[in-house]
This record gives structure tokens, sequence and C-alpha cells, in this order.
């Protein structure tokens, strides 16, 4: 760190790194907040799609968090809502074009995802929560933060879903055909959106079995 | 002091007005990038159906030009509206006809005009027709490829806009679209029955059906049943062009 941001607060301070930590585990968006649960349902059926989900959130995130950061000394209390959502559909709208115009596949593996982007509701919820009232810095951290949480939970439910529905993951073939001979068949209920309820609903079961500081009294 | 009707009035224009601004200058900026790409795309699913495939996005004009002879567009009485053989294929009457209008005129009892390509591949000859429909979430499109016998497909190619990936998405795979070759559009006497996406398995159908028939997809059904409607659709469109063609024979 340069000499000028030592007699402030550094960059990467004990209280700015929780930031990100923290929604990993006890502050996990989608087990712990319940927000952002129709696109971990809708995205996840292969592995693929969740991650560019995931990243996809990480940078609208990151880069709205950061907007209503700078601006929210000056947005009107009344109109912050509307605010919020124009920043996150013009972010949302952006990074659509760009990647349209320079990584077209990756764009086409986005199509309806970006659309879930904006009705994420990760996304209204750290800016209202958070962005309102903190720092730039702080802000773009906890957009990271929350979206590793977020895309950690895509990727584990992705994960089991392809694997077990598909019996692929990044769509290579990981059961070899001796076991489909032998008649085992994939389960073609994982690939529904019910069993990504119920894989949240175990996940969820997980955690808080083993921190139990989550149960609810 | 924030709160005064007047500041929360001109707040919101004034970020209307940036936002918008962004917005619009973005897409002019990119249009171009986006319009090439978009290009690229249609003359790989153009050759994916014709089972060339595999070519680089940078090599893909040039191959289109090399494969693609000729570029027919043709009216709803099967004439030949315009036959394009020279010049760069990418700028082609039929490359820049729009579908959707095409069928909207179909469907309101319009005159309209639909593309045709004709490729060489190895020597051979194939028909290659692009088609329309519709999914679950939204559009659905694709190419199917003929033998010079206009009967027999080579392959097919089909795309989305927003189908369910797991589900109605898989039409896009290999495993579906293999299924196709070598299928027949129409029947011993010479009536036309299209391809049919069958649930449950193309060995549901009568054994003499069966060359007319595949797999739908399992959880996919409104797709598939899209799949189905759109084959049928587009190629009800170009029968009176075969009967010309083959009178020509």
């Amino acid at each position: 760190m340069s000499a000028e941001t030592k007699e402030r607060e550094p960059l990467f301070s004990a209280k700015n790194m929780k930031l990100v930590t923290k929604p990993l585990n006890m502050d996990n968006p989608i087990t712990v907040q319940v927000l952002g649960i129709c696109s971990a349902l809708a995205v996840t059926a292969k592995l693929k799609p969740a991650i560019v989900m995931s990243i996809s959130v990480m940078v609208v995130l990151a880069a709205s968090n950061v907007v209503v950061s700078l601006l929210r000394n000056g947005i009107p209390q009344r109109i912050r809502i509307i605010v919020q959502l124009v920043v996150i559909a013009t972010m949302v709208i952006l990074v659509d074009q760009v990647l349209k115009a320079f990584v077209y596949d990756i764009s086409k593996q986005l199509s309806v995802f970006v659309g879930l982007i904006i009705t994420n509701c990760i996304l209204m919820g750290r800016l209202e929560a958070f962005a309102m009232g903190n720092k730039p810095w702080p802000a773009f951290l906890d957009g990271i933060g929350n979206a590793l949480g977020y895309g950690l939970i895509l990727v584990i439910i992705a994960f089991f879903r392809e694997l077990l529905g598909s019996g692929t993951l990044f769509d290579f073939r990981v059961i070899p055909q001796s076991f489909y001979d032998l008649g085992y068949k994939n389960n073609g209920l994982m690939i529904l959106p019910p069993m990504a309820l119920i894989t949240v609903g175990v996940i969820i079961w997980i955690q808080r079995n083993r921190n139990r500081d989550l149960i609810e009294k | 002091m924030n709160n005064s009707n007047g500041y929360i009035l001109r707040y919101a224009a004034i970020m209307v007005i940036i936002a918008a601004a962004l917005l619009s200058s973005a897409a002019m900026l990119l249009k171009p990038f986006q319009e090439r790409n978009m290009a690229i795309e249609k003359m790989g699913g153009i050759l994916d159906a014709a089972g060339i495939n595999g070519i680089s996005t940078k090599e893909m004009i040039k191959s289109f030009n090399n494969y693609v002879t000729e570029e027919v567009v043709i009216n709803q009485d099967g004439k030949v509206v315009e036959e394009y053989k020279d010049g760069p294929k990418e700028s082609g009457k039929a490359f820049s006809l729009g579908l959707k209008e095409q069928f909207y005129n179909k469907s309101q009892g319009k005159p309209y005009e639909l593309p045709l390509y004709i490729l060489s591949n190895e020597g051979k000859t194939i028909y290659i027709i692009p088609m329309l429909g519709t999914g679950l979430w939204g559009p659905i499109w694709g190419n199917i490829a003929l033998k010079d016998d206009l009967n027999t497909v080579v392959g097919v190619y089909f795309d989305h806009k927003g189908e369910t990936p797991g589900l109605g998405a898989e039409i896009t795979t290999d495993k579906f679209k293999k299924q196709f070759v070598g299928k027949k559009i129409f029947d011993d006497k010479g009536n036309f029955t299209s391809i049919e996406v069958v649930k449950g398995g193309a060995k549901k159908l009568p054994k003499n059906m069966q060359i007319h028939g595949v797999d739908a997809i399992s959880g996919g059904t409104i797709t598939s049943k899209g799949v189905d409607a759109m084959l049928k659709n587009v190629l009800e469109s170009y029968l009176p062009y075969f009967k010309e063609l083959r009178k020509n024979k």
C-alpha cells in the first residue's frame, strides 16, 4: 500500500475483508438472507450457465454498488428505489451490449439470465442496505463478497444437478457408459426446478447444523 | 432539503437523460460489431445444417462464400424472384430477408418472399431452408438441409432466444440434431409428411412412419412441439417451389 492510504483505513483492513468473507458463509445471500432464490433455481441445471450468471451478477452488483455509493448523498429519499433500479438496469444493458459486441458466445449463454439479473433481489437488497450508507470502496467489496456468496451456492447446486441429472460436468460425461449399461439412469427430476429448491434446503440444513448461531430461536 | 418536489423532479429528469444518453451511445457504437457477429452466427448456422462445422469465426465469411453457390428468393407461388450467384454472399437479398416479417405477411394472407441457399459440398448439391418458429419462452429458429432429391435431410441446425437450459435448450445439442439426419419429409407416394417430433419417442409411430419422426425432449415438451410446428409450417411454404423444381428436372 502507498503512503497516502496509510493514514486512512488500509484498503484491505480486517473490517473490509470481512465484507468479502462474511457473505460466503455467515451472511450468505441465498441461504441466510434468502435472496436471489428465483435465479438460483432457474440457472442451475448446468454448471456453465451458473458460473456465467455468477460472474455477470458480480460485475453488475459491484459496479452498481459503487455508483449508488457515489451518489448516496444526493439521492432523494423518496425516489431512491427508482434511482437504484435505473442504475441496475443501465449496468445490465451496458454489460449485455458489450458482451454482444466482443464476446458473442458468452452473451448467447447469458441471453435469458441478463433479464434475471435486473430482478435479482440481491442487487436491490445490497444497494438499499449497504451502498446507500457506505463509501465506494467498502461498497465495492460488499458487492464482490455477496456475488461470491451467491456464486458459491449456485455452483454447489449446479454441480449436483448436472452430475445427477445429466451425468455430466461442464457438458463432459463423467459417469462412464458402463454404469448406464448396468442399468444406472440419470435422475430426470434433478433437472427440474423442484429439486433445485430441495437442494437449497439441504444446503441450508447442513449449514445451520454446523453454525448453531444461525438457528432462529 | 433533499426532499423538495422540485429537487426530486430535477434529479429524476437529469438521471434519465444521462442513462438514456449512455445507453443509446453504447448501442450506436457497438452496433456494427454486433451486426457482424450476428451475420457470422447466421452463416455458421447455415453451414452447420449442411454438416460443415468447426469453422472459426475469423474464417467464417470466407468459408461461407466458398460453400454457398447460389442464393435464391422465392415467392408464395414457388416462383423464383431472384437468383444471386456473383458477389459477396453476405450481401445477397436472401441473406438479409427478415423471416419474421415474411411469415407475418403469410399469416395475414399477403404475398411473401422466402430465402433458400444452395450449397455445394464435396460435389453434392445441398438445399438449405431457414426456419423460424416459437418455443416456450420466445422465438426458436434454425436451418434444415436437404439433399438434391428435396426429400432426404442432410442435417439441421436449431437455435433459440431463451429456452430453459437442460430442457428446451437441448434442441441445440448434437444428440437432438443428429436424429434428423437421413429422415425424409415426403412419403413413398410423394405426400408431404414433414418430420414429427414425437413425445415418448419416434418408436411410438407406426413402422412406416418412423422415417418421418424423431424423439422429443423430455421436460421440453412445449419447445419440442414448437420445433414440430416450425418444421411443418416452414417446409409447407416451400412446397410450391419444390413442385416447380421437380417439373423442370
